[in-house]
């Protein structure tokens, strides 16, 4: 049951000078919800992009479901399960939201290569699509395109399109960024509700909502996890305290 | 295929790939700094040349032709920068594409009625004609090594100016994040200005330099820009370095491949397969060196803007 | 009686079911289905002449739209699928296999092949590289073609005949090449239009959205945009076979940089986005090209600064135009102004009215008719500035049609 779905083995990467990630050991067990903390310039969002693929690492290794994707492109990582929400939004605009979720879910559902159908008929794509928009509640938005969504819909968007791929492992980067304390509310709701059926990595600032949700909590300070564990342990860690307090425990 | 043929097309080669740098540097740059694509830089070179006809006609001296045509392609240069591009720097590529290609045509057919439709010539100088020997038997004529020369000259003038002034530095660092240096607070406008006037102040002085020695007519910018674009593609974007490296190759490459391609086919084939397939060859050298480039480095040679 | 109005039902519901684009492109194809029956009335054979040069670019144009609109590639070196379609048609045909068994697919297949190696290596790059490379293809096949000494060189290569179809030179009547021109334009309108919706289609389409976001997804962009620029070369490589057909000679002058530029102003001049757009601004640029070639000898000097001028300030091409007419959301002074500089009258008048529409968008307009009103008599009041001929009544009728225009809409 607790076996590890997602390991990081001395993960580095540095830019010019700077390290960015410094030799990240970090184990993710299946079902968990696994929280990612640290303070501003930790290198979290590195650290996101080379578990993605977005960014490749100088060294170490990336294993998923036992494999290694170390150097595996974008795009085949999603293919073995590796669902991600981005920071910063990125709906595909010029689509409405029922497309951007269809796309998703076309992207593992056969060939894309069929050039005479239209795809807004097919049954196999909108239907897992409805269910993913009505699970982050934009069902009656389905016909809006993405572009002219408010920005806390897109963000919602982004969720719905990460569960269409109906993945084994979910990295959700900031999804609070930016949200008012109504929304962060629905969201931490919604997010919630997804707990029993999904694996997440959780990038997140906002504490309360960490709190709520994570199993586990890593803190990364200057690219390197300094303590795992519940959220009690890391609370209470001092090497955390130190390194969000300063040096005043 | 004897020596001394070859050692002569190796020169016109070389010349030919500095007359390239002198158009490709400027594009290079104004891709690099305004991700502008300006396909009107060829009839920038060919402005060169017919001002440089029409000086001379007035003044009667080369020298002084070549003063005065530099400044004129500048200022004609940053005419069309006001008049037309600087509403372009926002669109997206196909839009520019097609604006420049309507400088084109405008430019090319009002050479046309301005000038005439016949080739113009021009007499090299007489402190530049005639010929130094290289060795026995072969001369080259000094009007195409001053060419080379005064390429050279501008190309490691161009270097400095780049590494190690301000400005050249602004240009460097507007090639690599041009919205990174605006954010600084330099004055991007200026620096789009002085980077347009500039480039079309070195395809001027590439167009001043040929017309002695090609026959200046409508249109004649055209496959120079072509070239300068596979240039361009080969060394990199924004890079000088880059542009300079590839022109060399693609000016020698050009050169020694439509002189030697049907004899050196001539080993393998029979005369008239040779003869048959041997200029189609030739004139496709320098798209195969593009391609074979671009297969292994798909953004040149020495891109100046850093991949992430 | 009853049949009569049923028919007419079916049409209307048939209709109703059509997009608008559909709908556009239904009309274009109905009009360009008439020279031939108007030739016996009008004589002679030109307009049947001009209306296969339009078509045959139609179809080079939607198949241009596939890499631009639809794919986000700029290619400026479409024009050499036509030279190329033509010339593996024009060569099989010189060997006496000019059967449409053997020349169709030798088009189309050098079409193929070409796309495919061309663009193995095109398709890795993007934007600006991507433009450049194209372009620099496009000339190496033109200059491939200029080489061939035993296929003409740089003089071309004239045909024996036509395309023979199953032995017969049916393709040697014109009605019947006009029509057959005009079938294959439908199907390709048809089969774009139809990938575009399929799945295929959404992949390119998101590609150019939001390629981060794709490949999150699980695409991975090479092969999708690889297989688009075969398609659109293959279908490039129709219309030159078309060409070399038509004109019964191929030279290497179809695969000039000047003919992709050419077909990129098809494109942009009718409005990407659309599929009636390309058709349309094919058909715009030729009559264009037609009228000016015959004002001057020059008319190349005033096809540039117009150019210019289209991509300065009419973006989205004609298509454009009608969407924003459509949206409503033009100024009855910006109407007026347009059907002025169509009726190539009062341009003066046109210059004026325009400034004028720009000041109206500040200050509030009031209703369309209202305005029309107003700005009209603005322009009577002023009237002694116009030194054209009957401006006073070509703006009346035109304030006039404006304001006919609004109550039809409102109605």
């Amino acid at each position: 049951m607790s076996r590890p779905i997602l390991q990081l083995k001395q993960l580095s990467k540095s830019f010019g000078a700077l390290k960015v990630t410094d030799g990240t050991d970090l184990d993710i067990l299946a079902g968990e919800t696994h929280a990612i903390i640290g303070p501003n310039g930790a290198g979290k969002t590195s650290l996101i992009n080379q578990i993605s693929g977005a960014l490749a690492p100088d060294a170490g290794h990336i294993i998923f479901d036992d494999r290694d994707v170390t150097h595996l492109p974008m795009p085949a990582r999603a293919h073995l399960g590796l669902a991600r929400s981005f920071q910063i939004t990125h709906v595909l605009p010029r689509f409405t939201a029922l497309e951007n979720v269809a796309l998703a879910v076309q992207a593992r559902s056969g060939s894309s290569f069929r050039f005479w159908r239209p795809a807004a008929q097919e049954e196999m794509l909108n239907g897992p699509s409805l269910e993913a928009l009505g699970a982050v509640g934009l069902a009656d938005r389905k016909d809006t395109s993405a572009g002219a969504l408010s920005h806390g819909e897109k963000r919602r968007l982004e969720l719905a399109i990460a569960l269409a791929q109906a993945p084994k492992l979910l990295l959700l980067d900031e999804p609070m960024a930016g949200a008012g304390a109504e929304e962060t509310r629905r969201l931490v709701e919604m997010l919630k509700s997804l707990k029993p059926r999904f694996t997440m990595v959780l990038v997140e600032h906002d504490m309360q909502a960490v709190f709520a949700l994570a199993d586990r909590i890593s803190v990364l300070v200057e690219g390197r996890i300094i303590a795992t564990g519940s959220p009690q342990a890391v609370r209470q860690d001092a090497a955390v305290r130190a390194a969000y307090l300063g040096e005043a425990t | 295929m004897s020596t001394s043929l070859l050692i002569v097309q190796f020169f016109n080669g070389l010349q030919l790939g500095i007359l390239l740098f002198l158009v490709a540097a400027g594009l290079t740059l104004v891709f690099g700094v305004m991700d502008f694509i300006n396909l009107a830089h060829g009839v920038q070179y060919m402005l060169g040349a017919y001002f440089s006809v029409t000086l001379y006609r007035i003044t009667g001296s080369f020298f002084a032709s070549v003063l005065l045509a530099l400044p004129a392609s500048m200022l004609f240069g940053l005419l069309l920068e006001v008049l037309v591009f600087r509403h372009l720097y926002e669109r997206d590529h196909l839009e520019q594409v097609l604006a420049t290609f309507g400088i084109i045509l405008f430019l090319n057919q009002g050479v046309k009625i301005v000038w005439g439709a016949a080739p113009l010539n021009m007499p090299i100088p007489d402190a530049l004609s005639g010929s130094v020997p290289l060795m026995d038997g072969l001369r080259y004529p000094v009007y195409r090594f001053a060419i080379i020369g005064a390429g050279v000259a501008v190309a490691v003038a161009l270097y400095l100016f780049v590494t190690s002034t301000r400005i050249g530095m602004l240009v460097r660092a507007g090639a690599t994040n041009a919205a990174m240096v605006s954010a600084l607070g330099v004055d991007i406008k200026r620096l789009f200005m002085i980077v347009f006037g500039f480039g079309a102040m070195l395809a001027g002085f590439a167009g001043v330099m040929v017309a002695p020695i090609l026959s200046v007519e409508p249109g004649m910018g055209d496959q120079i820009l072509i070239l300068a674009f596979v240039v361009i593609v080969i060394g990199g974007i924004g890079s000088i370095r880059g542009a300079f490296v590839a022109a060399v190759l693609v000016g020698v490459i050009d050169t020694l491949g439509r002189s030697f391609t049907t004899d050196m086919l001539r080993l393998f084939l029979s005369p008239s397969a040779a003869r048959a397939i041997g200029p189609a060859l030739a004139s496709m050298a320098i798209y195969l060196l593009m391609a074979v480039v671009l297969a292994v480095r798909p953004a040149g040679l020495f891109p100046a803007k850093g991949r992430a | 009686m009853a049949t009569a109005r049923s028919i007419r039902d079916a049409a209307a519901t048939a209709l109703r079911t059509l997009t608008f684009d559909q709908r556009m492109a239904a009309g274009l194809f109905a009009l360009m289905a008439l020279p031939p029956l108007l030739s016996s009335v009008l004589g002679g054979s030109y307009l049947i002449l001009v209306g296969e040069r339009v078509m045959i670019f139609a179809i080079a144009a939607l198949s241009l739209e596939l890499l631009v609109g639809v794919s986000g590639l700029v290619s400026f070196g479409h024009a050499a699928f036509l030279g190329v379609g033509a010339y593996g048609a024009g060569i099989v045909a010189s060997h006496g296999l000019g059967t449409l068994a053997i020349a169709l697919p030798a088009a189309l297949g050098a079409a193929a092949l070409f796309a495919l190696t061309t663009g193995a290596i095109a398709v890795r790059t993007r934007g600006v590289y991507f433009i450049m490379i194209t372009l620099a293809f496009g000339q190496m096949a033109f200059f491939v073609a200029t080489s061939l000494a035993p296929y003409g060189g740089d003089d071309g290569l004239t045909w024996p005949t036509r395309t023979l179809v199953l032995g017969t030179r049916i393709l040697k009547s014109e009605t019947a090449f006009f029509y057959t021109a005009l079938a294959l334009l439908i199907g390709t309108y048809v089969l774009v239009d139809r990938l575009i919706g399929s799945r295929f289609g959404r992949v390119l389409r998101g590609l150019t959205d939001n390629e981060m976001r794709m490949q999150a997804m699980g695409f991975t962009p090479y092969p999708y945009r690889l297989a688009a620029y075969v398609i659109a070369g293959t279908l490039c490589g129709l219309a030159g076979f078309l060409l070399g057909n038509q004109a019964e000679f191929v030279s290497p002058a179809y695969m000039h940089w000047q003919r992709s530029g050419e077909l990129i102003i098809m494109v942009l001049l009718g409005g990407t986005g659309t599929l009636y757009g390309p058709i349309l601004g094919t058909l715009s640029f030729l009559m264009l090209e037609e009228t000016l070639s015959r004002l001057t000898e020059h008319w190349k000097v005033i096809l540039g600064p117009l150019l210019v001028l289209v991509v300065l300030f009419a973006k989205g091409g004609i298509a454009g135009a009608i969407r924003a007419w459509q949206g409503g959301s033009m100024t009855p002074a910006q109407l007026i102004a347009l059907q002025a500089l169509v009726a190539r009258q009062g341009m003066h008048a046109a210059a004026h009215l325009w400034c004028r529409s720009r000041m109206e968008l500040r200050q509030r307009s009031g209703t369309l008719a209202a305005s029309s009103q107003r700005v009209a008599g603005e322009v009577a009041a002023r009237w002694k500035t116009y030194k054209v001929v009957g401006g006073r009544l070509v703006v009346r009728v035109l304030a006039g049609m404006a304001l006919a225009v609004d109550r039809w809409r409102r109605r």
